[in-house]
């Protein structure tokens, strides 16, 4: 097992009151494996990516639970060591590649900064690195010498990418790496992650687009107002979801290929300072009865984990 | 109902004192360059592609909020881009649009009910207590109780709930066309299927003619009646969605079906070289051919025109086979 995350809880300390952001969440990628974390915004996907970076601020926190990768436990390490981590071993692609660019630098530059910053190589050496990560990912090596605004969104997310993996990581987490961009650049970029997976890497990749994590995931993690309310094999999944907000959301989503009777799933996604008693889909479940009330146990049906009292 | 003819619009490019001095020569974008169609009473049409392909400019001239370089607009067989403003003032009442962003959308510091109240009385349909109670109503129609809803702020309001009330704001004109601007892309996943549900109701009981613009090819199939693709300000292909999607002629419309997300496996994939041309520097012949990978001699210096009757498409090679 690569990664290892048991009974992780991430809250945020508002005014208003605590948002426990990731609930008790309990997973694991293997190497090599393909995962996706499905769910709307708001439901903790992202800070669990973030969890497992270490990269949450005031006032959020990690307050409980313990994160191993590679056999080391990430949350006991300090911050220097986990610094050595991140980049090194585990690689982050974030949404927004303008915003973790430097406008100031070259692409060359940014690449090669940090790949001095964890391994012993010169200037020179690491700016010939830059150029084939560059290469590798699509793009032409004399990039290297363009400033982001010289590139289009979809460039910036492959020198995104370049850079995450520039230092050979382990695990790449990609949190919604293409949802700014076309869909025909997101299948570029997504043919990218499938050949880093090939390579032995792990891919975590968080989306709120069903299709596309069932196109290209091993597994699939779905997450709810904090919860992980279903996780297993991405076919089965797709097929036969057991979870009723997993099929809900899957009925409501449009497929360009098939005729289908598109559902909408009732109501809104709860406040997670003030969530619902029990279980916390629910107010918005169709199956919801009189032991909804009392928070649902973690059960394991056909190789597949389900947070749900339908099959408690 | 709607007839657009040869529809262009080119917006200058911005230039630096020095460059103006130096060059005589300008720039410009042609965002939408030549965009001809009709849509009948009732119709949905969506308009799709990718960014920057001039479908959002397309959606901002026929509503009135840019005004065309050329071409011609008829609403109901009336020529409505050289109207006098008090003329398309009151044309407006019966083309309205919802926007992409419901943030943006709405006026921060109005009530949620103002912004109802103020449609109506700008249009001159109803003022005081009557456009009041018109819009609690509406505000029902669209499910935000207007007995709750009418004094709240939009602040208070979740992204979902906020696009309702714009759909709202537009809809208590009772237009007989709408732009719905990529209405559900900023809204979350499990609400999205409620919005176009609410946005197709009212289709229903106004027989209003829409045009979607979209970029999801996947809302286009639930959606749409007929689809419309465009590239680079043009359109490739027209007809109906069915048709479009599972017999494509035009390889541009094919590869931008290859790349859409599916839970269903797919068994064609039609490929696209390189990344979107510059719209200052259209290609010469057909303007796909840098990106097509059946490109021959002929498409680098002849442009297709769109041709055919209920299904055209601009492309000299035309594609065989369903997908």
């Amino acid at each position: 097992m690569l990664l290892e995350i048991e009974k992780l809880t991430t809250v945020f300390r508002t005014r208003r009151g605590v948002v426990r952001a990731v609930d008790n969440v309990t997973m694991s990628i293997n190497k090599g494996e393909f995962v996706s974390i499905v769910g709307e915004s708001g439901c903790g996907k992202s800070t669990l990516a973030h969890s497992v970076m270490r990269l949450i601020d005031p006032p959020g926190e990690i307050s409980g639970g313990k994160i191993t990768f590679d056999g080391v436990d990430l949350l006991s390490l300090s911050d220097e060591e986990m610094r050595k981590i991140r980049g090194s071993k585990i690689g982050m692609v974030f949404q927004n590649p303008m915003t973790s660019l430097d406008p100031l630098e070259k692409v060359g530059d940014q690449i090669s900064e940090t790949i001095m910053e964890h391994m012993d190589v010169t200037k020179k050496e690491a700016w010939q690195m830059a150029r084939e990560m560059l290469e590798k990912v699509g793009l032409q090596p004399e990039r290297v010498d363009s400033y982001p605004h010289q590139l289009s969104g979809g460039q910036r997310q492959r020198v995104m990418i370049a850079m995450a993996i520039s230092l050979n990581p382990k695990l790449l987490i990609a949190d919604e790496p293409t949802t700014a961009l076309d869909v025909i650049v997101q299948e570029k970029i997504m043919d990218f992650l499938e050949d880093m997976k090939r390579e032995g890497r792990a891919v975590m990749l968080i989306t709120h687009d069903f299709a596309l994590a069932a196109e290209r995931s091993d597994r699939i993690a779905v997450m709810y107002a904090g919860w992980l309310v279903e996780m297993g094999d991405a076919e089965t999944l797709t097929n036969d979801p057991l979870h009723p907000y997993t099929k809900g959301l899957i009925q409501s989503v449009p497929d360009v290929w098939m005729d289908k009777d598109i559902k909408p799933l009732p109501g809104f996604p709860p406040d997670l300072i003030n969530p619902p008693e029990g279980c916390r889909f629910r107010p918005r479940c169709s199956n919801a009865s009189e032991m909804c009330m009392k928070e649902p146990p973690e059960v394991e049906v056909d190789g597949r984990v389900v947070k749900c009292w339908l099959y408690g | 109902m709607l007839r657009v003819e040869n529809l262009k619009k080119y917006f200058p490019v911005q230039k630096s004192a020095l460059e103006v001095l130096l060059s005589r020569r300008r720039d410009f974008i042609r965002a939408v360059d030549g965009v001809s169609f009709e849509m009948k009473r009732g119709e949905v049409l969506s308009l799709v592609g990718e960014s920057g392909c001039g479908k959002t400019t397309t959606g901002r001239i026929i509503v009135g909020l840019e005004r065309p370089t050329g071409g011609k607009i008829y609403f109901k067989d009336k020529e409505i881009t050289s109207l006098r403003e008090e003329e398309q003032r009151k044309m407006r009442r019966y083309i309205q649009m919802v926007f992409q962003d419901p943030y943006a959308s709405l006026n921060p510091r109005m009530k949620i009910g103002e912004h109802l109240v103020e449609s109506l009385t700008i249009h001159g349909i109803a003022e005081n207590e009557e456009a009041k109670e018109m819009a609690m109503s509406m505000l029902d129609r669209v499910g935000l109780p207007g007995e709750q809803f009418f004094t709240r702020m939009p602040y208070q309001l979740s992204g979902g709930q906020r696009q309702r009330v714009a759909i709202a704001r537009a809809m208590i004109l009772k237009p007989e066309f709408v732009v719905a601007d990529e209405p559900v892309s900023m809204i979350d996943v499990s609400l999205r299927a409620a919005i176009l549900d609410l946005l197709l109701s009212f289709r229903d009981e106004y027989n209003l003619s829409m045009l979607f613009i979209t970029h999801d090819l996947s809302v286009a199939r639930i959606v749409g009646d007929r689809i419309a693709v465009m590239y680079l300000g043009k359109i490739m292909e027209m007809g109906k969605t069915k048709e479009v999607i599972h017999e494509p002629k035009h390889p541009y419309t094919a590869a931008l079906l290859s790349s859409v997300p599916s839970f269903v496996k797919k068994e064609r994939k039609v490929e696209i070289i390189g990344d979107i041309a510059n719209p200052i520097d259209i290609p010469s012949g057909c303007r796909y051919h840098p990106r097509c990978p059946f490109a021959r001699e002929k498409c680098k210096k002849e442009e297709p025109e769109l041709e055919g009757e209920e299904h055209s498409f601009a492309c000299h090679f035309p594609l065989e086979g369903g997908f």
